[in-house]
């Protein structure tokens, strides 16, 4: 646009040396929740960050966002298929590269109506990939570079979704709810070593991913809230975190419900 | 969903849209019918459309590019100012002209043409856009700016969200040696003082406003505040920093009944007007608590309780400023009315760059009013008769009620801009006043 500045989206900021900032990885770095930890992220100090995604035009107007942000950041963009093994794993390989990283952010997910996921399996099934088994792959292959590293913090955006199977998101509930059975064993695995699983269970939020709940008048949490107890069980390492915390104390009511009462329910 | 905006009115029924980066590029899909809504800060009924669509721009929040040097800013219309304020202000740049309110989204700013209290010597939001990127209901993008489809820029400056949806836009910020502001403050016992003392501060501060006691009658006694930017202090003698918590205070639920009333106010106006006597003249504030003072109290309109409340805010020309600020400080003391923010400034003499802006030369007078239906409105054509008689105008971004004529009067270049107008997007304004 003549004059704007966008040419300056893909110029790199230069002279900082990579090796003193912490760094970060971001799978799904186009999530409006991964979007808001990073601003955060910055806010406090400068950081390398690694942002992984489908869409690579996305990917870089998040990066100058970033970048406006923080002019120390130090910004690598990585685009890839999600669906195929290789990908993945050469994805990640790219990623981690040769310096371990402090935080690896799982965010990437799809929510199309379940509507559409019952009517076509094709749906159904980008749901589960991208949402379940490229998750499942992205945490494994860099479950084995902490492991090796001997270090690091893996975080999991899991939902209030998966805590119980609710006819009116399933599929989406199936996929995080494989997730938590996932996040779980991983725990199990390095229970007592110095690599912490996270797994964050945002309730309904405020982002493009649910724009079509808002329009229906659903009442969601401000994305820039959630975010901000994100990073905070981040820090702290926590096993699971429900965001904002209500979430614990109704989905355990939804979880324990009778089936008597709860197929009675619409919700 | 049932919306209202801040002026609390009757809230009616919307279909929310947040609007997406991703969407936004996508040609399939396209606008529809609707109107631009961002943090929902006008008073009025300009963000409203009952019964249609709203499109929600909080979630175009990116920024996009900075320029460290020049101060130029690159972003999305969903920005905050309050985003741009914290973030570079502490590196030496600063919006050049802010309104009282940091909850408003950029677009929102320019849409409305805000000003600030520094009008004198920055104009408004407007003189400091240097590109808008619009999109149009059907389709079109039309990159326009001061030097380039300048027609386009002028209609959409100040243009009501009319012309189409505000996507990105560039600023040009100003240079601030630090975050802090040098402010003094005085009191003034009638008009002419406080003509004289605006004239005065004019010359030597980049930021004057006034508080005006409707109560006092015509004489219009009141507080006068003037500031400039403050060279950067050192850090033991910094005041205490604001919490950066958001807001130190919150209003928790709407109350039944305006909490503001004749009597409240009373007793308000006295304590303000005296303590101010008494305060210290010249202190350090920092710019959240100088220019947001209202932001430290979350939710602050629910004061006015169920019913809301109306904001009334006319300019009236140099020549009859002193007069006719007599005549509605009269009025309003007669109809036994009180104003709980009465905000008094002059504007500077220059150009507004919106066909539809609301500053222009002369005196500013802004007004709340709890809704107490016909009483209120019955006040308003009183003040409506005297805006009108001395050709002033009122500030569309606050109004929920003027008439068809009082708009057009006050807006000559009207007709001009209707060739701007998007057929798609649609307000409650635009219903009211201009379709």
């Amino acid at each position: 646009m003549g004059s704007l500045l966008l040419d300056r989206l893909l110029v790199n900021i230069k002279g900082h040396d990579v090796s003193e900032l912490s760094k970060i990885i971001v799978i799904g770095a186009n999530s409006a929740i991964a979007v808001h930890c990073m601003r955060l992220w910055l806010a406090k100090a400068p950081a390398e960050i690694v942002l992984v995604g489908r869409n690579v035009e996305r990917l870089q107007a998040v990066a100058a966002d970033l970048r406006v942000r923080n002019p120390a950041v130090v910004l690598r963009v990585l685009s890839g298929d999600f669906t195929q093994t290789d990908s993945i794993a050469d994805l990640a390989g790219q990623a981690w590269g040769t310096q371990p990283a402090a935080i690896v952010l799982l965010a990437q997910g799809v929510l199309p109506p379940q509507q559409d996921c019952q009517s076509d399996l094709a749906v159904c099934r980008a749901v589960l990939d991208v949402n379940a088994v490229s998750a499942a792959l992205f945490a494994e292959a860099f479950a084995a570079k902490m492991e090796a590293a001997g270090a690091g913090t893996l975080a999991v955006l899991g939902s209030v979704a998966g805590d119980r199977g609710r006819q009116s998101n399933y599929i989406y509930g199936a996929a995080k709810g494989l997730m938590e059975r996932y996040v779980q064993g991983l725990q199990h695995r390095f229970a007592g070593t110095a690599i912490k699983v996270v797994l964050l269970k945002p309730g309904p939020t405020d982002t493009p991913m649910t724009a079509a709940f808002k329009q229906q008048g659903m009442k969601l949490a401000p994305v820039a809230d959630v975010a901000e107890q994100i990073v905070r069980a981040i820090n702290q390492g926590v096993a699971v975190a429900y965001v904002p915390g209500k979430w614990r104390l109704i989905m355990m009511i939804i979880r324990h419900l009778p089936r008597i009462v709860f197929n009675r329910m619409r919700i | 969903m049932k919306v209202a905006s801040w002026g609390g009115l009757t809230p009616l029924p919307h279909t929310v849209r947040a609007l997406s980066r991703a969407e936004l590029h996508r040609a399939d899909k396209p606008l529809g019918r609707g109107i631009a809504f961002g943090m929902g800060r006008s008073y009025g009924d300009v963000c409203l459309n009952p019964g249609g669509v709203l499109w929600q721009t909080t979630g175009l929040d990116g920024f996009i590019a900075f320029d460290e040097q020049t101060g130029r800013l690159c972003c999305e219309a969903g920005v905050l100012l309050k985003d741009i304020q914290r973030l570079l202000m502490p590196r030496g740049w600063a919006l050049a002209v802010t309104p009282g309110t940091q909850f408003v989204t950029v677009g929102g700013a320019i849409a409305n043409d805000v000003h600030g209290k520094n009008h004198h010597v920055a104009g408004s939001f407007g003189d400091h856009v240097s590109a808008i990127r619009l999109l149009r209901t059907d389709g079109e993008v039309i990159d326009c700016g001061p030097e380039q489809a300048t027609d386009w820029f002028r209609a959409t400056v100040g243009g009501l969200g009319l012309t189409g949806l505000i996507t990105l836009v560039e600023l040009q910020l100003q240079p601030v040696r630090s975050v802090w502001l040098n402010v003094e403050t005085c009191v003034y016992h009638n008009l002419n003082e406080f003509f004289a003392l605006s004239a005065q501060a004019e010359k030597e501060f980049a930021y004057s406003v006034s508080w005006v006691d409707c109560l006092a009658g015509q004489q219009g006694r009141g507080v006068f505040i003037k500031a400039n930017h403050s060279p950067p202090i050192a850090a033991d003698s910094c005041p205490p920093l604001p919490s950066s918590g958001g807001a130190l205070r919150n209003v928790p639920f709407t109350p039944p009944f305006s909490l503001i009333n004749k009597l409240s106010l009373r007793c308000f106006n006295q304590l303000y007007f005296h303590a101010n006597q008494r305060k210290k003249s010249q202190q350090i504030q920092h710019y959240t608590s100088f220019f947001y003072p209202l932001d430290n109290v979350q939710h602050w309109n629910r004061l006015y309780g169920r019913r809301g409340f109306y904001q009334y805010q006319c300019v009236i020309p140099p020549a009859d400023g002193a007069l006719a600020l007599k005549q509605m400080l009269d009025v309003i003391a007669r109809a036994d009315e009180g104003s709980f923010l009465s905000v008094l400034k002059t504007f500077g003499s220059r150009t507004a760059p919106g066909m539809l802006s609301f500053p222009m030369p002369g005196v500013t007078l802004a007004l709340d009013f709890p809704n107490r239906q016909q009483r209120t409105q019955r006040l308003f054509a009183q003040l409506d008769g005297i805006v009108s008689e001395c050709g002033g105008r009122l500030y569309p971004a606050k109004d929920a009620r003027m008439p068809r004529r009082l708009f057009a009067a006050g807006y000559p270049e009207l007709s001009a801009f209707l060739a701007y107008r998007d057929p798609g997007i649609q307000s409650a304004l635009a219903r009211r006043l201009i379709d």
